[in-house]
């Protein structure tokens, strides 16, 4: 009887665990799709992509589509190239659709933000592997002062 | 030393040959040259004063302890020499009443006494059943059955432990100070029960103590352990007649003698007058 | 000059020797022929006094820590107006840090001391050379089921003290000084990550469990076996689980987020 109880116990105690474990991953984690869920991947290249990290996020209107999965450097120029895994739910983007890299706040992390083109019937639908050549670089600080600067000298 | 012929030593259970052992690295010594023979179905005592490292012989015997040089066989097995799987499969023949009793302070008596044949047999829990109330029935405890060791007293907690060493029928047991720190009545009942488990269960039995009287009464055979080596053995009778004064002494409880009560230390006075300090 | 070198090359020597022996005991404990049926009862009643009886003091530890990062996170991050940063502040806190290594130390010093004490007087009282004598292995039937149940057991208080922690947090900076509601989780979520937070720290209690266990239960086997050797071996089982696990988590932070 009283290795019944024992073993009661523990069963209990495991399961706590479980429940903490559960409320953390639901309630106190990202939970959005991305880490499971079907994804497709889509590129784009940078000029320069200054503080962007993997794991970035990247947003339409500020609601978290996908994450940047990869960044390398391509081509004879070494330019940035960005891997973007986004969520299968949203996989009507026109090819007309832009990329900028974006500040949250003013000390906050960078992120892309994805803006969606036009549809009609002229443009196709963005498709797993496919390129979006309308991107705009990070803001870099040093550069914008250099601008202002030098915008100031030619006054 | 005198030597003792006797036919009941030639079916030896347990051989001690030429035993050298140290504790830690040799820093110690506390055997040389150790030879014994226990003979089968009889009981075996070895005394010695204290601090002479009978337990330590025990546990060698056990082999918990590894000898320097010398053997030490048990049914004919050199219980140094065996792999672990060998060694504790022999341990089962054998079983150990240790000093403080041992029992398991997490269970109760009877789980105690059933620990070794859940352990070891593949009995059926109503066999084992029979058997732990047997074995308690032989020491006088099966109403105790159901106490925690903690609520045993010292003598009651050695008679169960007594129970737990004969639960596997081994054929030796090895008393670690039986009678140490006993009332004179579970002195009286230990005694008794020793004698009586070694005659009824045909069981071997080596007794390390220092209880003169008690064992004298029991013992089929004695080994006086001093200064690292058997200084005398023979029957209690023989041994009664020695005229060899380190036995003398030792059976007689003489303060001093060829052991010095003193621990070897500087004279007094040079200690006194710290002339070593000066 | 020579007694020192002397003196230097046997605090070495028993270093090593101690070491070894710690890893030896390690391996037969575990790496013994399984016994499933007679380990089973064994590794639950372990379980039940190593992992279950923690339960309440890390339940409170971690529900008055995670009241106090509430307080102190809001304190601070709302001079920058970023009260709304306390959520993942503190739900990060606890993840990556406070939740394991705090559970590891009250681990140590709540069932690490217990272990250890216990044992010792397994030993004292020759319960373990009995065990050994009747041909059962101390190491199988005493110090594996213990190892075992420590294992198993700190990741799962270490996520139950983060849970509680953060619900401590919650209760501070929401329902007592007026954080967002929505917003306090919501900044939570997009910030904590499966992986890299959650999973990283039941990564880092996992190895706390394995060594502050260890340490616990060989200091315990190998200790003196009087009553002054067990008080020693207790305290040294507090103090080098402690240390071990502070030192360890630098180690685990710096490979993890560095």
């Amino acid at each position: 009887m009283e290795s019944r109880n024992t073993q009661l116990a523990v069963g209990l105690f495991v399961i706590i665990g479980i429940l903490a474990l559960l409320f953390l991953g639901l309630k106190a984690a990202n939970t959005n799709v991305l880490t499971n869920g079907e994804t497709y991947k889509l590129f784009a290249k940078f000029d320069n992509i200054g503080g962007l990290k993997e794991r970035s996020p990247v947003k339409v209107g500020g609601v978290v589509v996908g994450r940047v999965s990869k960044i390398s450097l391509v081509g004879d120029y070494y330019e940035p190239l960005v891997e973007m895994t986004i969520s299968k739910e949203y996989n009507e983007f026109s090819d007309t659709t832009s990329v900028s890299i974006l500040t949250s706040g003013l000390l906050g992390e960078q992120y892309i933000g994805l803006n969606p083109g036009f549809i009609d019937d002229t443009v196709e639908m963005l498709e797993d592997g496919d390129y979006i050549y309308d991107t705009k670089s990070a803001l870099v600080l040093e550069d914008l002062i250099g601008q202002f600067l030098f915008g100031q000298g030619n006054d | 030393m005198r030597q003792v012929e006797n036919s009941a030593l030639d079916d030896a259970l347990v051989v001690i040959d030429n035993l050298h052992f140290a504790h830690s690295f040799g820093a110690h010594q506390v055997y040389r040259n150790l030879s014994m023979r226990v003979p089968r179905g009889k009981i075996t005592a070895v005394m010695g004063p204290s601090g002479i490292g009978k337990t330590t012989l025990l546990r060698l015997i056990g082999a918990q302890l590894y000898p320097q040089q010398g053997s030490i066989e048990f049914a004919g097995h050199n219980v140094h020499q065996l792999n672990r799987r060998d060694l504790y499969e022999l341990r089962k023949r054998m079983s150990m009443l240790f000093q403080s009793g041992a029992l398991f302070t997490d269970m109760t008596v009877y789980d105690n006494i059933a620990f070794p044949l859940r352990e070891h047999s593949q009995l059926p829990e109503e066999i084992i059943d029979t058997i732990v109330k047997m074995k308690l029935e032989a020491v006088g405890l099966r109403g105790a059955r159901d106490l925690m060791p903690a609520e045993l007293s010292g003598g009651m907690a050695r008679r169960a432990a007594l129970a737990r060493a004969i639960a596997l029928d081994p054929e030796l047991i090895l008393y670690d100070e039986p009678f140490a720190g006993q009332d004179p009545i579970s002195m009286g009942v230990i005694v008794k029960l020793i004698k009586e488990l070694n005659a009824s269960l045909g069981l071997t039995s080596i007794v390390v103590t220092h209880d003169i009287a008690e064992v004298m009464t029991i013992a089929d055979y004695v080994y006086i352990l001093a200064d690292k080596q058997v200084v005398g053995h023979g029957t209690p009778a023989q041994l009664k007649q020695s005229d060899d004064p380190l036995i003398h002494q030792f059976l007689h409880g003489e303060a001093d003698g060829p052991v010095p009560f003193h621990y070897a230390a500087a004279s007094l006075e040079d200690d006194l007058l710290g002339s070593d300090h000066a | 000059m020579l007694n020192r070198v002397a003196a230097l090359g046997k605090v070495t020597l028993d270093a090593i020797a101690g070491a070894g022996a710690a890893l030896f005991m390690l391996m037969r404990a575990l790496f013994g022929k399984p016994q499933l049926r007679k380990s089973w009862p064994l590794l639950m009643q372990q379980m039940y006094s190593v992992g279950v009886l923690s339960l309440l003091i890390i339940v409170v530890s971690g529900l008055f820590i995670g009241m106090v990062l509430g307080l102190q996170g809001y304190t601070i991050l709302v001079d920058f107006g970023a009260e709304q940063s306390l959520g993942p502040m503190v739900a990060l806190s606890l993840l990556r840090e406070l939740g394991p290594v705090v559970t590891a130390l009250l681990f140590a010093g709540r069932a690490g001391s217990a272990l250890t004490a216990e044992i010792g007087l397994m030993k004292a009282t020759e319960q373990l050379s009995s065990l050994e004598m009747m041909g059962v292995d101390p190491l199988r039937r005493v110090i594996s089921p213990r190892f075992w149940a420590g294992f198993y057991s700190m990741p799962i208080l270490a996520l139950v003290f983060s849970a509680v922690g953060i619900y401590g947090g919650y209760l501070v900076g929401v329902r007592w000084l007026g954080v967002d509601d929505g917003a306090f989780w919501s900044v939570m979520q997009s910030n904590v990550e499966w992986g890299q937070d959650i999973l990283n720290g039941v990564i880092k209690s996992l190895v706390f469990a394995f060594v502050v266990t260890w340490i616990a239960l060989h200091k315990g086997y190998q200790c003196t076996p009087t009553s002054v050797g067990i008080s020693r071996a207790t305290t040294s089982t507090v103090v080098t689980a402690s240390l071990a696990v502070l030192g360890l988590d630098f180690v685990l932070t710096a490979l993890m987020f560095g």
